[in-house]
C-alpha cells in the first residue's frame, strides 16, 4: 500500500529520494526539449528582444532570443569589433552605422526580394541611403522615429515648442536635460543654426558656430542621462524639456499619463532609423531572415510600433493599416493615420525631417570631444 | 632547537602569504601593469591594436575638460571625506563611549544591513526621495520652504557618496575608539579638563590613525564612484569615472580610458601613501 504524501505528513526521506531518482531519469528527455530550441544572438537598442516584441516568433518557431544591449553606434560597432565573427546572428542597427559596418564586413548580404519593398510607405526606404552596396542589399530598415522638442506641456506652450528656441527660454534654467550621445543632440543645434538638409556637412565656419551655439545652451543644462535617467527625469518633472530625443521616450511616458509631447520644431527635425542586419558568420542566417520577415510583415510592425520600451512607426503600408485597425489610438497619436498634419511620411514629404548621420567634415572623435567639453564646461 | 623551530616558522609564515600574494598578483598587479600598457595602445576601426605611443597620453593630458574633471573629482571625493568623517564622529563617540555593548553590537549590525542591498537600488531610492515632487521638499513645503532642486547637482552626488561610505566610517571610528582606554578619558575628567577639550587632547590623538584610515576609505570609494555623480549628479559635471564610460563609449577609445584610469590609479596611491604616513608617523 502506497503513502500518499500529504501536507500534514510532509516530504519523507523515501518519497524524496524517489522524486529525486524521477528527475535524474527524466532529465535527459528535459536536457533534450531545451537542446531542440535554438538561440539567436542579437545585438540591439534595449526592448528589441524583449518577450512583447520576439514572443511570439519564439513560441511559433522554437527559438530564443539571447540579447544583448547597446546604447548608441559607437558602442554597437565597438562591441562588434570585440566579437569573432558568429558571435551575433541578427544586429540591429541605427541606419547611420550600416555603411560601417559593411565596409568592416560584420554584415552578410540580403537579397532583396525576400522582403516586402513594394510596400514601403515613402520611396526612400526602398533604397535607405547605406544600406545597398551597388545592387547588393545589406541591411533591412524596420522602423523609425523622429527627434525633435521634447518637453513638459506645463512649462512650455506647443506654440514655444515650435522652436529650438524654447531650450533657452528662462523658466526652464536647469530644467533642461540632454540624452547623453552626441549624435542627436549636436543635430539638432545644427539645425537651430539653419544648417537644414546640411546639417551633417558642417564646414570648419558652420562647425565653430554650432559649437558656439551648444556652449551658450550649457546654462540651462540641468544634466545629462542614459536611457532610464531620460526617462526618470522627465516622469518626475525634475527636467522639463529634454534635447536629443523625440517621441522614442515621451511616447512611452504620454501613454502612463506624464505631461509631456514631443513635436517636430520648424527648423526640422531629425529621423532616426533601425535597420536589421545579418551578422557575419552566422549559423542561423535563414532562421534570422524568416525573423525579418516577420518583423517586416503586418503583426511585426504593430508590434514594433507598440514596443514597450520605446514606440517606432511602422514602414510599411500594410503595417500601418493593421497599427490603424489593432489600435487607433494608438496610431493616432502618433499620426500615423493617412492625412494627418503630423503623419510621419508627410512630414518627410515636406523636407522638414532630415535622416540622422554621421558628421561628414569632422571625425566622430571632433564631435565626441566637444561633447565632453561641453559637458565639463 | 630554536634555530631550526624559528626556521619551519618562517616556511609556514612564507606558505600562509602565498596565496594574498598570487591573488594580488592575479588579480591586482597583472591587470594593472596591462592598463598601463594598454595606454599605450592605438585604436583603429573600433580595434585596439598593440603599440606603444604616446599620443593617447598627450591628447589626454592636453585637454581642459580632462583636468576640469580630476580637480572636480578630487574636491567631491575629499569633501565627502570630511563630511563623512564628521557625521561619523558624534555617533561613532556615543556608540564607543556611551552606548552598552549590546547597543554597541546591534548597532554595527545595523551599519552593516545596507551592505547587503544594491549600491545602485539605494542610489535610485535616493531619486525618488531628493526630487522635487519628492517627500523632502513636501516636507519643506510644509512649511512654506523650497522646492529646492536636490537632484542633478553636486549635492546629490555627495548624498550618493555619503550613502556608499558613511556607514563604514561610522564602523572603523567606533571599533577604534571603542579601543581607546576609556580610563584615559576619565582621567582627563578627573584633571578637571572639560568634555570638548578631552575630544581634542585625549581622544582625536588617540584614535588619529583609525580616523585618517576611515577618512581615506571614503575618499577612495567616493573617487571611484560612478553611480552617485552619474544618476544623483547629472553628470554635471562628469567626474572621472564618467569621463571613462564616456571615452570607451566614444569610439572604443579604451586605451584613452586607461590613461584616465592610470591617473586616478597614480592619484590614489600617492594620496593613500601619504594618509598612511600621516596616520601612523610618530607626534612629538
Amino acid at each position: 500500500m502506497t503513502r500518499p504524501i500529504t501536507a500534514n505528513r510532509g516530504l519523507t526521506r523515501r518519497h524524496a529520494l524517489s522524486l529525486g531518482a524521477t528527475t535524474a531519469l527524466a532529465s535527459p528527455f528535459i536536457g533534450r526539449a531545451w537542446a531542440s530550441t535554438t538561440e539567436i544572438t542579437m545585438l540591439a537598442w534595449y526592448g528589441h528582444g524583449e518577450p512583447d516584441i520576439v514572443g511570439a516568433f519564439e513560441e511559433a518557431n522554437n527559438v530564443k532570443f539571447v540579447p544583448k544591449y547597446y546604447a548608441g553606434g559607437d558602442n554597437m560597432l565597438a562591441l562588434i569589433a570585440q566579437s569573432p565573427p558568429g558571435t551575433y546572428d541578427v544586429i540591429l542597427s541605427d541606419a547611420e552605422f550600416v555603411q560601417q559596418l559593411n565596409a568592416a564586413g560584420y554584415i552578410e548580404p540580403l537579397d532583396a526580394g525576400d522582403y516586402p519593398f513594394d510596400d514601403m510607405l515613402h520611396e526612400d526606404f526602398t533604397k535607405f541611403p547605406g544600406h545597398w552596396s551597388g545592387d547588393t542589399l545589406f541591411s533591412l530598415m524596420v522602423r523609425f522615429g523622429h527627434l525633435g522638442v521634447s518637453y513638459n506641456t506645463t512649462a512650455i506652450s506647443a506654440e514655444e515648442a515650435q522652436s529650438y528656441a524654447c531650450f533657452w527660454k528662462p523658466e526652464i534654467q536647469g530644467k533642461l536635460g540632454h540624452f547623453d550621445w552626441h549624435l542627436p543632440s549636436l543635430g539638432m543645434m545644427s539645425l537651430y543654426d539653419g544648417n537644414g538638409a546640411g546639417l551633417w556637412d558642417l564646414d570648419d565656419a558652420k562647425w565653430e558656430k554650432v559649437q558656439a551655439t551648444t556652449m551658450s545652451l550649457r546654462p540651462q543644462v540641468g544634466g545629462y542621462f542614459d536611457y532610464g535617467g531620460t526617462f526618470n527625469s522627465l516622469k518626475n518633472g525634475e527636467m522639463q524639456a529634454m534635447c536629443g530625443i523625440g517621441d522614442w521616450i515621451t511616447g512611452v511616458l504620454q501613454k502612463d499619463g506624464a505631461p509631456v509631447a514631443s513635436v517636430v520644431p520648424k527648423e526640422g527635425g531629425i529621423q532616426w532609423t533601425e535597420s536589421y542586419c545579418i551578422g557575419k558568420g552566422s549559423e542561423k542566417a535563414d532562421l534570422v531572415k524568416t525573423f525579418m520577415q516577420y518583423m517586416l510583415s503586418p503583426e511585426g510592425q504593430v508590434k514594433s510600433a507598440q514596443m514597450a520600451a520605446y514606440p517606432g512607426f511602422a514602414i510599411t503600408k500594410a503595417g500601418r493599416a493593421a497599427l490603424n485597425a489593432a489600435d487607433p489610438k494608438e496610431a493616432e497619436r502618433t499620426g500615423q493615420v493617412d492625412g494627418m498634419d503630423n503623419d510621419p511620411i508627410t512630414l518627410i514629404r515636406e523636407g522638414r525631417i532630415h535622416y540622422r548621420d554621421i558628421p561628414k567634415q569632422q571625425t566622430l572623435e571632433d564631435w565626441n570631444d566637444f561633447w565632453s567639453e561641453y559637458k565639463n564646461a | 632547537m630554536s634555530g631550526g623551530s624559528g626556521g619551519s616558522g618562517r616556511g609556514f609564515a612564507l606558505t600562509l602569504r602565498v596565496p594574498l600574494i598570487v591573488w594580488q598578483g592575479l588579480f591586482f598587479v597583472g591587470p594593472l601593469l596591462f592598463m598601463i600598457a594598454m595606454s599605450f595602445f592605438l585604436v583603429k576601426n573600433y580595434r585596439m591594436e598593440e603599440a606603444f605611443e604616446l599620443k593617447n597620453w598627450a591628447r589626454m593630458l592636453s585637454r581642459g575638460y580632462v583636468w576640469d574633471s580630476y580637480w572636480l573629482t578630487m574636491g567631491l571625493a575629499a569633501l565627502n571625506a570630511a563630511v563623512a568623517s564628521l557625521i561619523a564622529f558624534p555617533a561613532a563617540y556615543a556608540l564607543a563611549f556611551r552606548a552598552s555593548e549590546t547597543v554597541r553590537r546591534w548597532a554595527i549590525f545595523m551599519l552593516i544591513i545596507p551592505f547587503f542591498t544594491s549600491y545602485i537600488v539605494r542610489t535610485f531610492s535616493w531619486y525618488v526621495i531628493l526630487a522635487e515632487a519628492g517627500p523632502i521638499n513636501a516636507a519643506l513645503g510644509g512649511i512654506g520652504l523650497g522646492p529646492f532642486t536636490m537632484l542633478n547637482t553636486p549635492f546629490g552626488t555627495l548624498v550618493g557618496y555619503l550613502t556608499l561610505t558613511l556607514p563604514l566610517v561610522v564602523i572603523i571610528q567606533t571599533v577604534t575608539l571603542a579601543n581607546i582606554d576609556p580610563r584615559l578619558v576619565q582621567a582627563a575628567a578627573n584633571l578637571g579638563c572639560p568634555p570638548l577639550r578631552a575630544v581634542r587632547a585625549v581622544i582625536l590623538p588617540a584614535a588619529r590613525t583609525g580616523l585618517i584610515v576611515a577618512a581615506l576609505f571614503a575618499f577612495i570609494l567616493s573617487f571611484g564612484d560612478f553611480v552617485a555623480p552619474y544618476y544623483l549628479g547629472g553628470s554635471k559635471p562628469p567626474t572621472l569615472p564618467i569621463l571613462i564610460i564616456d571615452t570607451t563609449k566614444s569610439g572604443q577609445q579604451w586605451p584613452r580610458a586607461a590613461v584616465v584610469a592610470v591617473i586616478m590609479m597614480g592619484t590614489l596611491i600617492t594620496i593613500a601613501f601619504t594618509a598612511l604616513w600621516l596616520a601612523y608617523r610618530r607626534v612629538r
